[in-house]
């Protein structure tokens, strides 16, 4: 019994809480992709350096108020920069819109090729981002590390093994719940949410009842910069900001809003999760765990891990496959064929 | 008229960096002109004639990369002894689990039968090939691992990679077109964003195939060395005759020697590529990108000719990446960055004409002839303007510093005011 309980809370402690945290990361990520994809139909190339340009908002942000001493103790400072930061993305997406995107929804030309206007976005975003803050890794998490540290863990249940919740990735689940409730409600209870969705559904009917497409789309990209700009800055405050590492989150997140079904928000949360467990489960070393759960002559000499963390793209891009190949739609059939 | 204008161009600005600069830089930029000229051609079939969105062109370059490893060094015989036959059983393992698999999956009826067949077959195969596949590669890498601890290649002179780069890169694209093409335009883009990180993955942690991180250096050459021409009076001779410090002379004659080489295969790619576009061949491919669901009417079968020429433009990008990987000398599967593998060979084929051959070559000269000297530039504008901050200010040093990111963002201005206000390219298809 304790074994299975040991096993258990390194089960836990190694596997389910860092994976719900990153699948927190990916479904806020992929919310905005398939949103984007929703309304203005192309995938938007930029999103990740959207997302890296937000989360440098944010830092400059912390950097200001740590300079003038502003905390909230315990919690990182990023949270209270985290408003202005999404201020500032939602101003720079905004303008990008009016001064990029406008041109070509005007001349109603193919989808692909607002997918190249984006590549030529993420470029520009990814100077900007490098230019004010440069290429290197930042820290800028400044709160209590552990909201249960291993070792308060062992004390307190007796156990062998720790269980240590971060405070970062306490944070990203319960922001990522409250984004994506208040989100889900926008979307079915409010009237601006209703025509969103009405015009993802089917834009021609939904302009001759009167819907404004360009305040549809300034909306839709208002929300897509405060995701990006959550999402990015709950990534770097749970492992570490580097804009270059913000350009590969790019794969998981098309992976999971891919898998999920394009266009559909609840199947690009869902996506997020299924990409994040894979990803971790396979990378995992599961000899730990087996030691604990298995009888002692079946115990592993290996280290059971299926393949090594370097090939955590393999795994998205591997699901990513499969579901093209055996189901298109995605999980929750997206709109795309 | 206008097309060699604009050529001429290009080339003034190369010459003026030779001038103003050094030759070395100059041909330097022009032997890689060559070959983003020939990455540009790969790209502008798939996109071009076709409509196909490749954003994996660093997949296909750095699988020509890796077959230059493969192709022109030396075999390590004590690592083929001590894991060789392993390794190459356990891809065979692993070669028979995928091919049982889909047998699996076409030969039973539909049902939970088959998916419990199919998972079983993966999940044993896996173990199986991971049995097998693992000691191997242990013992591989544990031979000399400071100088070898990898197979090595078959000690074939370096040429004959160029094309076996190609058929590597045809080999990949074969498989991923295979799944992504027929679905939307987007996915085919995903999937092979995902694709080109996955090549790199593998060429960074398969030390036993390509050393991994700890780079394969000193390929072997199609040119001579320097230091062997220094050496050799005669020519130390004939350059003392013309005047020209023989130093000097060695290395611009080395690097005169790899653009005529690459001249040849550009002028062959080009000539292959423009006789195509002539072809009936060439009417289809258009006609299939402008109107599909018309050119399946007319009894074109539109995913066979999509995954063709997919797979032509991507041999083109691996024949073009094992031509870099020979003139660097070295294979370095950190330096892979889609930034600059990817997109940059977009924004060539952009710039200079999406549809049109020689649009590509301009383009892939000129954007990368932008691509090195907007750092120099971006150094000096910057200098220019914080010339009136104080010595030593923060700001000053800020801008310093950053001029050295001001690539990305000139690549994608450039990108965007062409797409805007020119989005046929410098050289418009006809």
């Amino acid at each position: 019994m304790m074994d299975f309980l040991n096993g258990l809370v390194a089960f836990l402690n190694f596997v389910a809480i860092p994976a719900t945290a990153y699948g927190a990361q990916l479904a806020l990520g992929a919310l905005g992709v398939t949103l984007i994809y929703g309304i203005l139909r192309f995938s938007n190339f930029a999103h990740g350096d959207t997302m890296a340009f937000g989360t440098m908002a944010v830092i400059l942000v912390t950097w200001g108020l740590q300079a003038l001493g502003v905390g909230l103790g315990p919690i990182p400072t990023a949270l209270l920069a985290l408003p202005l930061g999404i201020l500032i993305t939602i101003g720079l997406v905004l303008l990008t819109d009016r001064m990029v995107y406008r041109f070509y929804r005007r001349q109603k030309v193919t989808p692909v090729l607002l997918v190249i206007v984006s590549m030529g976005v993420m470029f520009v975003y990814n100077g900007l981002t490098r230019f004010i803050l440069g290429p290197d890794d930042q820290n800028f998490d400044d709160g209590t590390r552990f909201l249960i540290s291993a070792r308060d863990f062992r004390n307190m249940t007796g156990l062998d093994e720790g269980l240590a919740i971060r405070t970062s990735q306490a944070i990203t689940v319960v922001a990522a719940v409250l984004v994506v409730a208040v989100l889900f409600w926008f979307l079915n209870r409010t009237r601006t949410g209703k025509s969103m969705r009405a015009f993802s559904d089917n834009e021609d009917l939904a302009l001759l009842s009167g819907i404004s497409p360009e305040r549809v789309v300034a909306i839709t990209w208002i929300i897509v910069a405060a995701l990006a700009c959550v999402a990015g800055t709950l990534y770097g405050l749970d492992k570490s900001y580097k804009p270059f590492t913000y350009f590969q989150l790019l794969l998981p997140i098309f992976a999971a809003a891919i898998v999920g079904g394009l266009g559909s928000p609840i199947g690009a949360i869902a996506g997020g999760f299924v990409i994040a467990y894979s990803e971790v489960m396979i990378t995992y070393a599961w000899k730990k765990v087996l030691e604990y759960w298995l009888p002692e002559r079946l115990e592993p000499d290996s280290l059971v891990q299926l393949l090594s963390t370097d090939y955590k793209f393999a795994v998205s891009f591997a699901i990513l496959v499969i579901v093209l190949l055996f189901r298109p739609t995605g999980l929750f059939q997206g709109k795309a064929v | 008229m206008r097309n060699v204008l604009l050529f001429a161009a290009v080339g003034f600005l190369i010459v003026l960096t030779g001038l103003t600069q050094s030759w070395n830089v100059a041909l330097g930029i022009f032997n890689m002109g060559l070959v983003s000229a020939i990455m540009a051609l790969g790209v502008n079939m798939q996109w071009g004639y076709a409509g196909l969105f490749n954003v994996g062109v660093m997949g296909f370059v750095a699988l020509g990369g890796l077959a230059a490893v493969l192709v022109g060094m030396p075999p390590v015989g004590e690592a083929w002894t001590a894991g060789g036959a392993r390794v190459i059983g356990g891809l065979l393992v692993g070669a028979g689990v995928i091919v049982a698999a889909v047998i699996a999956f076409t030969r039973m009826g539909k049902g939970a039968t088959r998916t419990a067949a199919m998972i079983v077959i993966l999940v044993v195969g896996f173990f199986l090939f991971r049995s097998v596949f693992d000691p191997g590669v242990q013992a591989i890498e544990d031979v000399n691992s400071a100088l070898e601890g990898y197979l090595g290649g078959l000690g074939l002179p370096i040429l004959i990679a160029w094309p076996v780069g190609g058929l590597l890169a045809a080999g990949a694209a074969w498989a991923i077109g295979k799944t992504a093409l027929g679905l939307r335009s987007d996915y085919l883009a995903i999937a092979t964003l995902g694709i080109a990180e996955i090549v790199i993955a593998v060429l960074k942690n398969e030390d036993w195939m390509s050393r991994g991180v700890k780079n394969v250096i000193g390929l072997p050459r199609p040119v001579p060395y320097e230091v062997d021409l220094q050496q050799n009076p005669g020519f130390v001779e004939q350059m003392a005759a013309i005047g020209a410090d023989p130093v000097t002379a060695s290395s611009v004659v080395v690097k005169l020697g790899y653009a005529a080489l690459f001249i040849v295969v550009l002028g062959i790619v080009l000539w292959l590529a423009q006789a195509a576009l002539a072809s009936p061949w060439g009417r289809m491919m258009r006609a299939i990108r402008d109107n599909e669901v018309a050119a399946e009417a007319m009894g074109k079968d539109v995913t066979r000719r999509h995954l063709q020429i997919f797979i032509l433009g991507s041999a083109v990008c691996g024949i073009a990446g094992a031509m870099m990987t020979t003139l660097d000398g070295q294979l370095t599967p950190a330096s892979y960055q889609p930034l600059r593998f990817t997109f940059l060979v977009w924004v060539m084929v952009i710039v200079g004409g999406s549809g049109n051959n020689w649009g590509a070559v301009l383009g892939g000269f000129l954007i990368w002839f932008l691509w090195v000297q907007v750092e120099p530039l971006g150094l000096w504008l910057m200098s220019t303007i914080s010339s009136g901050l104080p010595e030593g200010s923060m700001l000053r040093d800020r801008l310093l510093e950053s001029a050295a990111h001001m690539r990305l963002f000139t690549m994608g201005l450039v990108l965007l005011l062409v797409l805007r206000f020119a989005p046929r390219g410098l050289i418009p298809e006809r």
